[in-house]
């Protein structure tokens, strides 16, 4: 295995997209240590892209947030102005691990290591976010729903990297939340996890929502039946019956030792309607 | 595999050493710097017992690469006590004997001690919390909890 440690994306890309055998992005290392100590894993290249600048800084301009590829859970719940702006999205992505894996681990790797079950890729997704991925042929900014192609697969091709997520201007009056089920209080996996983010009108309507379910179908899963549920509603109980609805209708879920499918379908629906009610609350509403 | 040449600082000493690009922090620490506190458990980043500060972060140093640490600065259970004085929460892990086999030991320590620099009156439930990437299969938590607290208290009346 050789291990690199370029200074610039552009490097970084070159290096994956020569590489003849197995390569891999290195950023926190909380799941690719893991995979590479256990021999799940034999890479030939390893490529750390923490010394590349654009890779570990927050950025706030105009109301929008650019958050490196390789920002830990920690800068992140440090960030007073992005937790104001998307508390959801930051506790999604403080709920991974413990305070050790907190200190390394990131949103990006939490994203391309691509688990069904991730914390903060549901809330990224309600959050509108969206990836910015340098590889050979340049840069493309893709939804984050676009990366995750099933457990473990994402859509990224040989020689690409994401270089940073994009979290969009917030409008007045919005306000997003995170919840997961899990059998214990803490550094467990979801056995499901909705995020939800929403927007009120200035007589508490919703005006626009954004509803995403995770750990209950290969990919983390943007439901928009859920979201209309809740546009134009007051989101009230009528309102609220229907989105859950929505999100139990939207669930396939596997059965498995952390959860069953009946569990997982009506489990959905219960945390959609808690996390909506969080989101309303911080968006405003009353 | 070529070695890579990594300099780091260790509990304020300059050290350099050479390691496979493959290999852990961990393994360099105990198997090529004699450094044998951190203690290797489960090797996945859940258990702590390998728990230590990297750039003044909380880490597991089996989920860290011995090359990723080049140019950092790196704390572990061997800085804590200065010289033959221990750090107040030692003296309170002895005096509440919040250990029994002792192999988590090193690692809860130096957690613990980091969650008292960023917070110097916890919570019990903060405590536990902060303590909850660290496991210990013989005290059930209880003796280490009030020691962490106890710690706590001396270190803000000093």
């Amino acid at each position: 295995m050789r291990y690199e440690r370029p200074s610039t994306m552009k490097e970084a890309s070159a290096l994956l997209a020569k590489e003849k055998g197995s390569a891999y992005v290195l950023a926190g290392g909380t799941d690719l240590l893991v995979r590479l100590r256990t021999g799940f894993i034999e890479p030939d290249l390893v490529v750390d892209i923490k010394r590349i600048a654009a890779t570990r800084a927050i950025e706030a301009s105009g109301g929008r947030f650019r958050i490196g590829a390789a920002v830990t859970g920690a800068e992140l719940g440090e960030h007073a102005k992005l937790k104001k702006a998307w508390p959801g999205v930051v506790e999604a992505a403080n709920l991974i691990g413990s305070k050790q894996v907190q200190g390394r681990c990131t949103m990006t790797g939490n994203l391309c290591n691509a688990s069904p079950a991730a914390d903060s890729v549901p809330a990224l997704v309600a959050a509108a976010a969206k990836a910015v991925i340098v590889g050979p042929k340049g840069k493309r900014t893709i939804p984050v729903e676009g990366v995750p192609v099933g457990p473990g697969k994402t859509s990224l091709k040989k020689g690409e990297i994401i270089e940073s997520i994009l979290l969009p201007k917030r409008p007045a009056r919005s306000g997003d939340a995170y919840l997961r089920f899990i059998p214990r209080t803490e550094m467990d996996i979801a056995v499901v996890g909705v995020g939800v983010s929403v927007t009120l009108d200035a007589k508490g309507v919703c005006t626009d929502a954004r509803v995403s379910l995770g750990a209950v179908a290969p990919t983390v899963l943007l439901v928009s039946e859920a979201a209309k549920a809740l546009i134009g509603s007051r989101m009230d109980k009528k309102a609220l019956d229907a989105l859950a609805a929505a999100c139990s209708a939207a669930c396939r879920p596997i059965d498995d030792k952390r959860g069953t499918r009946d569990f997982r379908i009506k489990v959905a629906g219960v945390l959609a309607r808690r996390a909506a009610q969080i989101a309303r609350k911080r968006a405003g509403g009353k | 595999m070529s070695v890579v040449h990594v300099k780091t600082k260790i509990n304020g000493d300059v050290v350099d050493y050479v390691c496979e690009p493959d290999e852990t922090l961990l393994d360099v620490l105990r198997n090529r710097l004699g450094l044998t506190g951190a203690k290797e458990g489960c090797s996945t980043g859940d258990c702590g017992a390998c728990s230590v500060t990297l750039d003044g972060r909380l880490t597991c140093s089996c989920l860290v690469l011995g090359a990723e640490a080049d140019g950092a600065e790196i704390g572990t259970i061997e800085g804590m006590a200065k010289g033959e004085e221990l750090h107040p929460l030692q003296r309170k892990f002895l005096e509440h004997a919040a250990l029994q086999c002792g192999i988590c030991t090193p690692g809860i320590l130096v957690a613990a001690k980091a969650l008292l620099d960023h917070n110097s009156k916890p919570t019990e439930t903060e405590v536990r919390f902060g303590l909850a990437g660290n496991l210990c299969r013989c005290t059930g938590y209880d003796k280490i909890v009030r020691a962490v607290m106890a710690a706590a208290e001396d270190m803000r009346r000093a």
